[in-house]
């Protein structure tokens, strides 16, 4: 690879401080004895605790999964910390009481909070490590009857709504990291959509994991009723450390009929150096349920971050009518590895999904797709249309793309698409030739390539995904 | 049109360089000057694509001797991107595809850095549409170009057609065309080299690499040159081009001493017209190593 393309993959890492804030963490290691002093931490009621020992002992029982295409040493479950909070941990009536150092972190990220929050017109839940800290705009919110909170105060507050919708659309046992989530979850966001309801603003979700070895394990629940809307994004962040992290959280959509759910990520977890040391090993559950008809849930993600990626955001289209969406882009550089992709499980009549995923890989990374399209013999008029496009950037990287597809409906339509393309020395020297730099030649390519995935994201957060790939990509060119 | 000393655009001082360690110029002596059109001709394999590309300072070759002054200064230590903002421009044999980006969004950036460079206003996108689509006029380009992305797709005839446009709306000092002609039909032809006469004027020089002697019928040249070998053989006016076209090119390999399609035996500089510096005996004594 020539030194210009090795130049412009080796940008360092953004949010790489670690906020010196006191923890309080619990001890490492995990047993029943661990799950029950989380759930007393919380003072969960009886049926939590019930819930996160029923995963448990299912996890137990199950073996970690071995078939992506990724490669790590073993976890050592043992040596995670499951439990850590910045102290102190007394309610929070306002921002103004939030750990001042907390506050700059925040500043620092880029997180939109207080004013800034209210001039960017999104309402912010922020996750650092294992606990929400802080959600703004509650109150307004509140007006129209949307509820926007952490997980834990749902829990205490609107124990019917959680009861009845956690764990439906994501079962404790679902798969290994789903069910160590259910057990050892310690916080997450929770948004309620009463019905007719259309979210006067994007909510959003700002993760970040502080403390070396500590796992965050965060739990998601969005259900929108008949007719409702919201538009969610999701930013995640994480110091360097040289040490491997585990992120496994579990996001679940719920969408009622005609209600709509779009589901926003631009993901940078710290990704290891560029030899491959440290980083987040992100394994996470996102999957959404179209329970009723015509409803409509459409998730985008740009994952740039974590040393291995691997997940599928999923839809299962149960409601006839239902539509579901998966736009992704995932860069790969250095050493990191992603396996991700979408399930759509088509079952209810006239559904229909669409697929768009952008692989990028430079340095020696490997990036693959996996998707799978299923056709229930219920799902008569089903439609899917899937995109699978892979650009590689230098020689030393991989791409590769795997896709399920079973049909048990002789109706459907189903069409697959895959590109493979590459940044090669002759494109950059014909931009070269015509004045154009390498940098902005890349990025303008990248962009190119993103497109029909960037259209789909908020605009904000377009902003901040393209200048993401640019500083991923971009540096001193030589 | 000749004009005078002071003129003097491009000066190439033997020039030797390799690909992949393999000698392919072996000593290239060029004076080109503003408002002059040249050729330069030769078979297959004989160094005239890797001479244009490395004039615009592509990576794959490496420079392993001489010199090349552009208006003067040290043409080879600049990047290709300092290159091309100097006024240099090539008309690229096969231009590459670049999916996903917009022809229009690539032409205006190019256009725009290019007017930044010499202190100029750039263009808003609708400002660079009605000029563009001027441009586009001359070449007889559907205006449907400007949506699709960068070559890809493009026929030959349209990839060249849009390597025109592109000098047309940088206004190179030097372009040099490799192998436009190739690829087209006549009417591509005729239109392409209509093109490129509109942008030949007193202030800039263009250079011609070709096969054929049929472009020349469109582009009148002040001289031809044949490469052969790695070498600048024989320079003449415009009717070497007819002469090399009746009898190929063997006889001037010949004429000068070089072993026909092979890496030459001697040396050609004396039939070099331009002011050629001395060439230094060991290059000479080299030559038929490699044949």
């Amino acid at each position: 690879m020539s030194t210009v393309l090795q130049n412009l993959v080796n940008q360092p890492y953004q949010h790489g401080f670690v906020s010196d804030i006191e923890s309080d963490v619990a001890p490492i290691g995990l047993s029943e004895d661990t799950i029950r002093l989380i759930s007393a931490k919380k003072s969960e009621p009886e049926w939590l605790l019930e819930f996160r020992l029923k995963a448990y002992r299912q996890w137990l029982a199950m073996e970690e999964p071995n078939w992506p295409n990724v490669k790590y040493p073993k976890i050592d479950f043992q040596s995670i910390s499951y439990y850590s909070a910045p102290k102190p941990r007394n309610t929070l009536a306002s921002m103004d009481e939030v750990d001042p150092e907390l506050l700059r972190t925040f500043e620092k990220l880029g997180v939109p909070m207080n004013e800034r929050a209210k001039l960017a017109g999104v309402a912010v839940d922020v996750i650092f490590d294992s606990v929400s800290v802080a959600t703004t705009y509650k109150a307004k919110l509140a007006e129209v009857g949307i509820i926007f909170c952490s997980i834990s105060e749902a829990v205490h507050n609107h124990p019917a709504l959680v009861r009845q919708y956690m764990g439906s659309v994501v079962p404790v046992g679902d798969n290994y990291y789903a069910a160590l989530n259910s057990a050892v979850f310690t916080d997450g966001s929770f948004c309620f959509i009463p019905k007719g309801v259309k979210c006067p603003m994007d909510l959003s979700t700002y993760f970040r994991i502080n403390t070396e070895n500590s796992g965050q394990f965060e739990r998601t629940l969005i259900v929108a009723e008949e007719g409702a809307s919201v538009s969610y994004l999701e930013g995640c962040t994480a110091p360097k450390f040289d040490t491997n992290q585990l992120h496994a959280a579990v996001v679940e959509l719920v969408a009622l009929d005609d209600a709509d759910i779009k589901y926003s990520t631009v993901q940078n977890w710290y990704a290891g150096d560029e030899n491959g040391k440290g980083g987040i090993y992100n394994f996470v559950t996102k999957r959404g349920l179209c329970k009723g008809v015509n409803s409509r849930i459409s998730w985008t993600q740009v994952e740039t971050g974590s040393a291995i990626t691997w997940k599928y955001p999923s839809c299962v289209l149960r409601g006839d009518g239902s539509v579901g969406e998966f736009y992704s882009v995932a860069l790969t550089n250095h050493h990191q590895q992603a396996d991700t992709g979408t399930k759509m499980i088509h079952i209810g009549r006239n559904t229909r999904s669409t697929i768009v995923s952008k692989g990028i890989s430079a340095g020696q990374s490997n990036n693959s797709y996996r998707g799978l399209v299923r056709i229930a013999p219920t799902a008569a008029g089903a439609r899917n249309h899937s995109q699978c496009d892979s650009m590689l950037i230098g020689d030393r990287c991989g791409a590769n793309t795997f896709p399920y597809i079973q049909v048990n409906n002789p109706g459907a339509q189903v069409e697959h698409e895959a590109s493979t393309s590459k940044i090669g020395e002759d494109q950059l020297f014909y931009f070269a030739q015509r004045g154009i730099g390498a940098e902005e030649a890349v990025s303008m390519i990248i962009n190119g390539f993103c497109k029909d995935v960037f259209q789909q994201l908020p605009m904000e957060f377009a902003v901040e995904a393209t200048k993401l790939l640019g500083l991923k990509l971009e540096g001193s060119v030589g | 049109m000749i004009f005078e000393d002071s003129n003097t655009l491009l000066e190439a001082r033997g020039l030797r360089a390799t690909v992949a360690g393999i000698e392919i110029l072996k000593g290239i002596d060029l004076v080109v000057k503003s408002g002059e059109v040249h050729a330069i001709m030769g078979p297959n394999g004989s160094g005239k694509s890797t001479f244009a590309k490395m004039l615009a300072g592509h990576p794959a070759y490496q420079v392993t001797g001489g010199e090349v002054l552009f208006e003067g200064k040290n043409l080879l230590e600049l990047a290709p991107e300092a290159r091309a903002r100097a006024g240099v421009f090539l008309g690229f044999q096969y231009p590459v595809e670049i999916p996903g980006v917009a022809n229009s969004q690539f032409l205006r950036l190019a256009y725009n850095t290019l007017q930044s460079e010499r202190g100029r206003d750039e263009l808003d996108p609708l400002e660079f549409d009605d000029f563009v689509r001027e441009k586009m006029k001359l070449l007889e380009m559907n205006p449907d170009f400007l949506d699709r992305s960068v070559n890809e797709g493009f026929s030959g005839g349209e990839k060249k057609r849009n390597e025109i446009l592109q000098m047309a709306l940088l206004t190179p000092k030097l372009a040099i065309l490799d192998e436009t002609d190739s690829g087209l039909d006549i009417d591509a032809l005729r239109v392409v080299a209509g093109g490129v006469n509109r942008l030949s004027g007193k202030d800039n020089a263009i250079v011609l690499v070709t096969h054929y002697q049929r472009l020349l019928n469109y582009i009148e040249p002040d001289y031809v040159h044949v490469m052969e070998g790695g070498r600048l053989i024989k320079t003449g006016g415009k009717d070497l081009a007819l002469e090399l076209e009746a009898r190929g090119y063997d006889w001037v390999s010949e004429e000068a001493g070089v072993a026909p399609a092979a890496n030459g035996a001697a040396a050609a500089q004396a039939a070099n017209a331009t002011k050629a510096a001395k060439v230094k005996a060991a290059r000479v004594a080299k030559g038929g190593a490699s044949a």
